[in-house]
């Protein structure tokens, strides 16, 4: 009787452990088949063309479709709207975020700093179509249209909290006996956190940056309100500019352009997962 | 610089987070205005209408209010039989082991690609699949939809999970072991009441993930104005009413989506900050 229940209990025991890593593994399933469809679908799209073209008209893609030809054009547009508006995204977001988490970081226990940092909670959690809504009412409204800049403002909204969790953090768990080293060398907190607390964060710091922009490249709610998407390829910032999210929504909504989107979805995919790789790659190997 | 200056420039640069902040709060209560004015606050909530024929505009936010609790309800319910296994194997089974690494970068990877993928994905893959198990005609609706939001949110509930999963103290876990029980119960009668409240606390936040998700959601829900009767039937939710009509909506209708947007707003401003609350709380315990 005993022994048939401490057979029923190893029994158990092992059952639970295959369910555990049968289950587990199938998480790996919906990666593979995104991956391997996108790749099988987009791979033969991929050209130099695709790189350096822009968006063909829907009347141009429907000539080609009609005579049986591939589609002319490609994603150059969308690449440098992507571009324009994630640099300059970051050029504000980088230094705001890195200032405000470190003023986090120095006054954690005041009661503002704990509002501002329940705050970034609430900003890195709000929906990214709410984010699209804000910046039309702050930024298209007013300028009366459509802009690059305001797709840059609404990227920026959603990078800040992420660089100010980073640098927070990567700036709390540096060792104390570094910035007291440095104070009793004479320097200022100023120049001390400049030209040690700083740099010897910069890891941390610089991955978390990586993982932000890879969160924000992919984005498509926010830019459909603020930046539109054109096909012509533009470098002026207060006119409508595409990105390459916006060109694969664009291609989904038009059965001509259709074949486009496997090439647009595999650059977007690979670029954002080769970005999140390498992040991770650089935090363990600045970590020891 | 002395450290006065370094001091404001700090503060001032903190400022921003509170004033951003503040700023969406102010802009989506002055915008949302007119549609509760119109409409009144409860009536706006409660009405399932939605229609702009000129002259006579019915906006009501009880359709996408429950597209919304739907989708999400769902794919919570889809998740838990994978993210579960998946803490469990990361933070207590495999531990420290390179096969845990190897899943952990999984996972991450999943939660990198970019929602609109997902979209394409559960479009031209899930949704045929759909249609010939002939569980619904068109294939799009709210099972689609959650079935994609929630391979999107196993990342984020595995990931926090493990981490509670891991803090359990080692000598609780060798007390039981020394007793004679099997890892399984150990599992269920230590980790899991130790770890419990940081473990529910993960889903709370996936919750707040699933809530605003817009892409996949809008490309796979079916995109009608009813109320959905069936887990299979077609709907909107709150964030895909708003990519689709926004661009085209003035006036009183584009007032409506926002009051929407500020409903939505408020739910996940409301779920992540149970979600945090409950995080701090496990923690010290």
């Amino acid at each position: 009787m005993n022994k048939l229940k401490v057979k029923h209990r190893l029994a158990k025991d092992k059952l639970m452990l295959w369910s555990i890593c049968l289950l587990a593994a199938m998480t790996a399933v919906p990666l593979l088949a995104i991956l391997g469809e996108v790749l099988l679908r987009g791979y033969d799209q991929l050209s130099w063309s695709f790189f350096t073209e822009s968006t063909p008209t829907a009347y141009k893609a429907m000539k080609a479709i009609a005579a049986g030809e591939p589609i002319p054009g490609g994603i150059a547009n969308g690449i440098v709207g992507t571009m324009i508006m994630l640099g300059m995204a970051v050029v504000v977001a980088v230094p705001l975020g890195i200032l405000c988490g470190a003023f986090l970081a120095e006054n954690s226990k005041s009661r503002f700093a704990q509002f501002v940092s329940y705050l970034t909670d609430l900003l890195q959690g709000t929906p990214s179509v709410i984010i699209g809504i804000i910046t039309y009412i702050w930024v298209v409204v007013p300028m009366k249209g459509y802009s690059a800049i305001a797709g840059s403002v609404a990227l920026c909204i959603m990078m800040l909290p992420l660089i100010i969790r980073s640098t927070e953090e990567t700036l709390k768990i540096l060792p104390a006996s570094l910035k007291e080293a440095g104070l009793a060398l004479g320097g200022n907190k100023a120049r001390v956190m400049m030209k040690v607390q700083l740099p010897a964060a910069f890891g941390g710091i610089f991955t978390g940056v990586l993982l932000a922009i890879s969160r924000v490249i992919g984005e498509t709610a926010p830019l459909m309100f603020t930046a539109l998407g054109c096909s012509l390829i533009r470098f002026s910032i207060d006119k409508p500019i595409s990105a390459v999210p916006l060109l694969i929504w664009e291609f989904f909504n038009d059965p001509n352009l259709q074949e486009l989107i496997w090439g647009a979805s595999l650059f977007l995919l690979l670029f954002v997962l080769t970005l999140n790789l390498l992040s991770k790659y650089l935090a363990k190997k600045w970590n020891h | 610089m002395n450290d006065r200056l370094y001091r404001i420039i700090l503060f001032v640069a903190a400022l921003v987070v509170p004033i951003v902040c503040g700023g969406v709060v102010y802009a989506l209560v002055t915008d949302a205005h007119e549609a509760f004015e119109h409409f009144g606050f409860l009536k706006f909530l409660t009405s399932s209408e939605w229609s702009y024929t000129e002259g006579n505009e019915q906006y009501g936010a009880l359709p996408f209010i429950t597209g919304t609790l739907m989708t999400t309800l769902m794919a919570l319910l889809f998740c838990i039989p994978f993210s579960l296994p998946v803490a469990l194997f990361v933070g207590e089974y495999f531990r420290e082991t390179k096969i845990a690494s190897v899943l952990s970068t999984v996972t991450d990877l999943l939660a990198g690609i970019p929602s609109i993928i997902y979209g394409l994905w559960g479009f031209y893959t899930l949704r045929p699949i759909i249609m010939e198990l002939n569980i619904s005609p068109q294939g799009s609706g709210i099972l689609t939809a959650s079935l994609v939001l929630a391979i999107m949110i196993v990342p984020y509930a595995a990931s926090l999970s493990a981490e509670f999963i891991k803090m359990v103290p080692n000598d609780l876990k060798e007390g039981a072991y020394s007793l004679g029980a099997t890892r399984a119960e150990v599992v269920r009668k230590v980790i899991f009441p130790v770890a419990g409240s940081g473990i529910f606390s993960s889903y709370v936040l996936a919750i707040g993930r699933a809530l605003g998700e817009t892409m996949t959601v809008t490309m796979l829900i079916g995109n009608t104005n009813n109320i959905p009767d069936s887990i299979t039937s077609t709907g909107n939710s709150m964030a895909s009413i708003i990519a689709n009509q926004f661009g085209e909506a003035d006036g009183l209708r584009l007032s409506s989506l926002i009051a929407i947007g500020l409903i939505l707003f408020l739910i996940t401003a409301l779920i992540n900050m149970i979600g945090k609350i409950m995080i701090k709380r496990a923690r010290i315990v």
